[in-house]
């Protein structure tokens, strides 16, 4: 599980990497996006990962899972939501502003990587 | 336990939700009261935590009352009540040149200027790790609308350029925190420099590697080089009094590097203590480099004044770096003089660009500007300022920085660098002077609004007082940041503060 989890972090995190260097807004926003979900699976793992186990305290069970790491990410969710829906509305605002998407605001298709 | 320190966050928190709730029903002359009353009683606030926190007693007010390393904290030392006062009055000067017209066109203008003070209190204030992203975050999205305030192509390209590199500096800010808090199991500041003196062997490595991914974040928020390309397009396509808000932006940067350096990865820290220090010093002087650089380059005054932000960062990071006592004390002066004189800086760079119709603010001969001996005045006293030259607060800056370099074995470079990017600093500024106003050919606008009114250059001299007041008072003000100094380096009563309140208040 752990191999998987780190194979998963590891793709989301390149691909998120390769297109928030993409030039246009809305690879952009995507790769920024991608990374917020390897970043949110990365403080998941930061907690150990365990299946099948108590977040809180009963008599009954015979461990924990870290229950701390499950609220940084519904923090950092909640977060990465609202700035995710502030950057699509800023890459329209900058597409009516500039005409192009092209975040440098080039119109020249020769300049666009 | 005093309830003091939640005030700073209590107040912004509903001054600038009433303002949002308000912000279609109330005229704006109500709001802008609203506005300064709101920020003014920050100012006080300040005062009082500044004055409870002077003979060395370190606050620290426990979230929920739920007792620290499980809860939150908000910790108030010297630093932090500096850091207040400083982000306090200068919002208040900001923003009583924005309410000259800059704040129509949105009525959420108002909202996100006590939003944004609401994030950079909580950043100073804070103990806790994620809680420090949390209001990074606040601040920053704050940040981003009153960058975009009024819209236009050049701000908007300039906005999206920032939204994105921040966006990726929280997504590693997330990734040093797993990683820290993965190794070492706590996110409470103090907890984590207990936890990292004992980090066993195999995990030294992981958090190096946090830390640094921290170093990281802290430097692009700060601006260091070769993090800094961001800034000074930035600050020359916003409005002024956002710009002049925003010199205290970088030096939230500044304060986590020192904050995090100081205390968790401080001297008590065993296998990684100085991990930032080896850093910071030729990161620093990177930045004095190219920062001065750049200020020759610029072919418009906004754009300079953005490097020369850049400028002051090299020189707070270069005295920051050197870690004595007297040199950190130097820095924390230095922090407060740049910030206002960088402020007073762009509010006067709006002024000239206001009057000099189509030329705006670049650097050519343009026509007269209206009223051009009291602005060339202005200018004058504002560029000595920024240069570091006698007999202002600048000058007492540079020189106290310049004489904690003497504590080092490098002092002949580091001097030799400091003095030769000052001295660059000056020439650019006399060549921008000389173009604005002793190269101005041309009429003079008649129209009204180019001249400049008298409620606009209230604010620019109320920031130049209060350089002068760093001058006039020099001696009490150092005596401060060097307490203030002797308290960071020793990071023992911090940890005694947050760990074991019941234990006895530490002496300073």
């Amino acid at each position: 599980m752990e191999i998987l989890m780190s194979v998963i972090i590891g793709v989301l995190t390149t691909i998120g990497v390769y297109l928030t260097l993409r030039a246009r807004t809305f690879p952009l926003v995507m790769g920024l996006t991608l990374m917020s979900y390897a970043v949110n699976l990365f403080l998941f793992a930061t907690g150990r990962l365990s299946i099948g186990q108590p977040a809180i305290i009963t008599d009954t069970a015979s461990g924990y899972t870290d229950p701390l790491p499950q609220a940084l990410v519904l923090t950092a969710i909640v977060i990465s939501f609202a700035m995710t829906a502030f950057v699509i509305m800023l890459s329209l605002k900058a597409h009516a502003e500039l005409g192009t998407d092209q975040v440098d605001g080039h119109r020249d298709e020769e300049n666009v990587a | 336990m005093s309830h003091l320190l939640i005030l700073p966050l209590v107040l912004p928190l509903l001054a600038g939700t009433l303002l949002l709730l308000t912000r279609r029903w109330l005229s704006l002359d109500v709001r802008r009261a609203m506005n300064l009353t709101a920020t003014l009683a920050q100012v006080a606030l300040a005062i009082l935590v500044l004055i409870q926190v002077d003979s060395g007693e370190i606050l620290v007010y426990a979230l929920g009352n739920w007792p620290a390393p499980y809860g939150i904290v908000l910790v108030g030392d010297r630093l932090a009540a500096w850091m207040l006062l400083v982000t306090s009055a200068l919002s208040s000067f900001a923003l009583l040149y924005a309410i000259q017209g800059t704040d129509r066109g949105s009525r959420h203008f108002h909202p996100l200027f006590q939003l944004q003070l609401f994030g950079l209190n909580g950043a100073f204030l804070t103990g806790d790790l994620f809680n420090l992203f949390v209001f990074f975050e606040v601040l920053l999205l704050a940040s981003y609308g009153l960058l975009l305030h009024r819209g236009g192509a050049e701000r908007t390209r300039a906005g999206l350029h920032f939204v994105a590199l921040n966006l990726v500096g929280s997504t590693l800010f997330l990734f040093a925190a797993g990683t820290l808090y993965g190794t070492l199991g706590t996110l409470n500041l103090a907890d984590m420099a207990v936890k990292v003196a004992e980090t066993p062997t195999e995990n030294l490595g992981l958090v190096r590697v946090g830390g640094l991914l921290l170093f990281g974040v802290f430097a692009l928020k700060a601006a260091v080089a070769p993090l800094h390309l961001w800034l000074p397009a930035t600050y020359a396509a916003t409005s002024a009094p956002v710009a002049a808000l925003f010199a205290i932006m970088t030096k939230v940067g500044v304060y986590c590097l020192l904050r995090i350096g100081t205390l968790v990865f401080g001297t008590d820290a065993g296998p990684v203590a100085g991990l930032y220090a080896d850093w910071l010093l030729p990161l620093a002087l990177a930045t004095l480099i190219l920062a001065t650089l750049g200020t020759l380059a610029a072919t418009g005054l906004r754009r300079q004044i953005g490097y020369l932000v850049l400028v002051s960062v090299g020189l707070l990071l270069t005295a920051l770096a050197l870690g004595s006592p007297d040199a950190t004390a130097a820095g924390l002066y230095y922090l407060a003089h740049t910030t206002f004189a960088t402020a007073a800086f762009f509010l006067l760079a709006d002024l000239i660009a206001n009057g000099r119709g189509s030329h705006a603010d670049r650097l050519t001969p343009g026509p007269v500007i209206p009223a051009a001996g009291l602005i060339g005045g202005l200018f004058f006293v504002v560029a000595l300022l920024v240069a570091g030259l006698p007999p202002l607060s600048g000058f007492v800056g540079k020189l106290l920085v310049l004489r904690a370099t003497l504590e080092t074995p490098i002092w002949p470079g580091l001097m030799a660098i400091i003095l030769i990017s000052s001295l660059l600093g000056i020439i650019a500024l006399a060549r921008s002077g000389s173009l604005l106003f002793l190269r101005a050919e041309g009429e003079c606008s008649t129209e009204p609004s180019a001249r400049p009114s008298a409620s606009r250059i209230a604010p620019i001299m109320g920031l130049m007082g209060l350089c002068l007041a760093l001058t006039i008072w020099a001696d009490p003000i150092l005596r401060f940041v060097t307490e203030t100094a002797e308290q960071l380096l020793r990071p023992g009563y911090y940890i005694q503060a947050v760990l074991a309140p019941d234990a006895g208040r530490a002496p300073s």
